[in-house]
Parts: C-alpha cells; sequence; structure tokens
C-alpha cells in the first residue's frame, strides 16, 4: 500500500513537472546555421542557393524527443543564388514575390523519434502566403558543452517541395533543401 | 553640313538623333516584353543579352553624343516660338538627356551587382565596379524599369510636339532636323 502511494504520488508529481526540455536558440549570429536548396537545371544539373537572413528558436530534450518543437522565420530577400540578375528574378513576382511576402516561416506540429537521433519533424511552411505541411527529415550530430561556456545541439535535415504547389508560374519540379541548424541554450 | 549650324542641325546630329531613337524604341520594347518570357523560350537567353550587348553600345553612342553637343556648335532654338515654348523645348530636352543616362547607368548596374561584367556580344566586355550599394540589383531594377517608363512618356510628348509643329504650325521645327 505505502509503495503504490509512492509510485503514484511519484507518477503524479512527475505529470505536473514534466522533465523541462531546454530551450534554444538557432545560431545565426555566428552563422552556424545555413538553408541550402537545389533546383535541377534543365533536368542536366543541379543549381544550388541558400537564404542567408532568417532565426529561429528550438526545444529538444534527448530523454522526450518527440516533446520537440521548432519555428523558424526566414528573410526571403536575402536568397542568393551567387548571381544578381537570377537573385533579383527569384526575388520578383514570378517566383518570392517578397515585395508582398518578405517571410517565409516554418512552424513544427508534430515530431516523431526514429531512433538512433533521428526525427521526422512535421510541420507548417508558410511561403508566399501558401501553407503546406512538410515533413523534414532530421538527424542530431551531437550536444554539448561549447568552449565559452554554453551549451549548444545541433541538427541536420532535408526535405523537398514541389514548385507547383506554390504555385509558381515556371515549374521546374521539385526543390530540395538542405538545412543545418546548431542551436544555443537560452 | 557635318556641323550644326545656327538653324539647322548637321549630318552629324541627325544621324545620331535617329539613330538613338529607333535603338531606344526598340530597347524599350525588347525589355518590356523579355521579363515575361518562359523559361523554355528560345529567346529566354538571347533577348536579354542582345538588350544589354546593344544598350552598352547605345551607352558609348550617347556618350559621344553628348560629347559632340558639347564642343560643336547646336542649334538656337526657333525665334519663332513663344518663350514659353522655347523654354520647354530646352527642359524637355534635358529630362529626355538626363533620363535616358539614368536608363543606362541603372541598366549598367543591374547586370553588373555581382561583379560579373557585361559582354557586349561576343566583342568585348565591359567591367564591373563592384557592388556600390546594398540589394543594388533591385533598385537599379526599378530604377530602371521606371526610368524606362517615364522616358516613354516624354518622348510621346515629344513626338506629339514635333508632329504639332509641323502639320499644325507648319514652322521650320521638324524639317530642320530631317533634311
Ligand atoms: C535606353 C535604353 C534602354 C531602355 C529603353 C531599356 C528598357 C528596359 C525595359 C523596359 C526593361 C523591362 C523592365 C521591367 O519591366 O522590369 C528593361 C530591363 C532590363 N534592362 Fe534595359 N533598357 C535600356 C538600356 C539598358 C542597358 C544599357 C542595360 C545594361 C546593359 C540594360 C539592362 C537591362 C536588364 C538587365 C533588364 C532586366 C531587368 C529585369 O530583370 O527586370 N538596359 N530595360
Ligand atoms: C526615343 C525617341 C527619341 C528621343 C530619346 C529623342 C530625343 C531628342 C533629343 C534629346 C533632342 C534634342 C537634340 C539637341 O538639340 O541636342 C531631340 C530633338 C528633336 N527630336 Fe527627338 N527624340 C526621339 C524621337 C523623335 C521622333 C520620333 C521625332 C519625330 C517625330 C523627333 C523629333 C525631334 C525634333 C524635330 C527635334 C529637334 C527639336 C529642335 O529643333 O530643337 N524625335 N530629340
Amino acid at each position: 500500500m505505502k509503495k503504490t502511494l509512492l509510485a503514484s504520488a511519484l507518477a503524479l508529481s512527475s505529470l505536473a513537472m514534466p522533465v523541462m526540455a531546454a530551450d534554444y536558440v538557432i545560431d545565426t549570429k555566428g552563422a552556424h546555421a545555413s538553408i541550402n536548396f537545389k533546383v535541377k537545371h534543365l533536368g542536366y544539373s543541379w543549381l544550388t542557393g541558400r537564404f542567408n537572413t532568417f532565426s529561429g528558436e528550438f526545444n529538444y530534450d534527448e530523454k522526450q524527443p518527440e516533446a520537440s518543437k521548432i519555428s523558424v522565420n526566414i528573410d526571403t530577400t536575402s536568397v542568393d543564388s551567387n548571381h544578381a540578375e537570377r537573385d533579383k528574378h527569384l526575388r520578383d513576382s514570378d517566383f518570392l514575390d517578397v515585395k508582398k511576402f518578405s517571410t517565409a516561416t516554418f512552424n513544427s506540429t508534430k515530431v516523431t523519434d526514429l531512433g538512433n537521433g533521428k526525427l521526422a519533424i512535421t510541420g507548417i511552411l508558410s511561403l508566399q502566403g501558401i501553407e503546406k505541411e512538410i515533413t523534414i527529415d532530421a538527424k542530431k550530430i551531437g550536444e554539448g558543452k561549447d568552449p565559452w561556456g554554453g551549451y549548444r545541439a545541433g541538427f541536420a535535415g532535408t526535405t523537398s517541395i514541389q514548385m507547383k504547389d506554390f504555385g509558381y508560374k515556371m515549374d521546374f519540379g521539385q526543390i530540395d533543401f538542405d538545412l543545418h541548424i546548431e542551436g544555443i541554450k537560452k | 553640313m557635318v556641323f550644326d549650324n545656327e538653324t539647322k542641325f548637321g549630318t552629324v546630329s541627325k544621324v545620331f538623333h535617329w539613330l538613338s531613337a529607333i535603338v531606344i524604341l526598340g530597347l524599350f520594347a525588347v525589355g518590356f516584353w523579355m521579363v515575361d518570357l518562359n523559361y523554355y523560350s528560345e529567346w529566354y537567353r538571347t533577348a536579354p543579352y542582345w538588350h544589354k550587348s546593344i544598350g552598352i553600345l547605345l551607352l558609348g553612342f550617347t556618350l559621344a553624343r553628348l560629347l559632340w553637343k558639347f564642343i560643336t556648335p547646336s542649334p538656337k532654338t526657333l525665334t519663332t516660338h513663344t518663350k514659353l515654348t522655347q523654354l520647354a523645348t530646352k527642359l524637355g530636352h534635358l529630362a529626355l538627356y538626363s533620363i535616358l543616362l539614368v536608363i543606362l547607368i541603372s541598366g549598367y548596374l543591374i547586370s553588373t551587382a555581382d561583379g560579373r561584367a557585361i559582354e557586349v556580344f561576343t566583342w568585348f566586355e565591359v567591367m564591373s565596379l563592384g557592388e556600390l550599394i546594398a540589394n543594388q540589383e533591385d533598385v537599379a531594377g526599378s530604377i530602371h524599369k521606371y526610368a524606362a517608363y517615364s522616358l516613354m512618356a516624354i518622348v510621346l510628348i515629344h513626338i506629339l510636339a514635333a508632329l504639332k509643329h509641323h502639320f499644325i504650325d507648319k514652322d521650320d521645327t521638324l524639317r530642320r532636323m530631317i533634311k
């Protein structure tokens, strides 16, 4: 009886006080994060580019990966494919339409633990005001203390979208994303 | 009759004016059309390439034209015109030259914003001055576009004025730019 009481008391207290997952800020200041994309050029090669400016936060606990959350805001004007004329075109209304939609966002809605540090992060991507559910295949790269008194955790991920889903006038098929983030514990 | 005199334009000025007029109208039409081309159009690469090549040639041509204008005498505004018309003529021409320069310079700044040179056909390249301002390709791009539209508006007035002087006033305005 005593044992069950103690057990249920413990269970209750753990319900009331779940393990506090740590909050992290994505280290965009130190540029230990990147949002890269690639698109097939005519089917013959890959054209790569990235978004230089974005910010975000995530919440992660190794013991409870499914409770993780992440949200990222991307400044679409910062698109960079290493060619000014093309970047100007990417920013205009044929593509990102940055005058109207200067930010794109991703907010996770569900995280599934696939084991071995692998996660499937499902969430809503909002691009040009169009919202679509996407899933990022993510993998934890590592976490631990940094040499300057902080604590960091880092992940890599990939996902893809279809251009036709986002109403682009020109459809080059699929855009693949190659994502890297490192967070600093708040 | 190579040079202008007090009352008439000379051959050089006439060639400058009419060749520029044709090229400018052509560049506007091509510019207007090319930005909406489909990626898979056979013109998608050729049209901007010609637009930029011819644009750079026009830039050189225009600098030579201005040099010519400053070092040789120009005709006076027609004395048969009212003082107000003469002033409007001067301001109008000043606006045409200035906006043209703005278009030419902003066009150059779009394509050279990332340090790339502009290839003029396969003849030569004009080097980039680097990125001079932030978001140069976007800023120069909107200036280029609005300046091109403004130039066309003023050119329209310019043409109507020339035709009015010729057909309604029956004065020497158009004749001295042609004959
Ligand atoms: C008087 C001469 C010129 C005229 C009238 C002209 C006109 C135009 C027009 C109407 C556009 C389309 C703008 C839009 O709707 O977005 C355009 C685009 C463009 N022009 Fe010119 N242009 C001239 C000279 C030049 C020169 C000298 C260059 C530089 C070499 C140049 C480079 C460009 C480029 C790169 C674009 C593409 C901009 C875009 O992607 O929207 N142009 N031009
Ligand atoms: C893109 C088109 C054009 C541009 C940019 C342009 C520009 C100019 C400029 C800058 C001048 C002043 C020349 C000087 O005295 O230094 C001028 C003169 C003149 N233009 Fe044009 N022009 C254009 C088209 C035309 C057309 C289509 C006509 C005829 C219908 C025309 C008729 C004239 C005449 C008659 C003059 C002489 C005015 C005078 O006697 O002072 N132009 N134009």
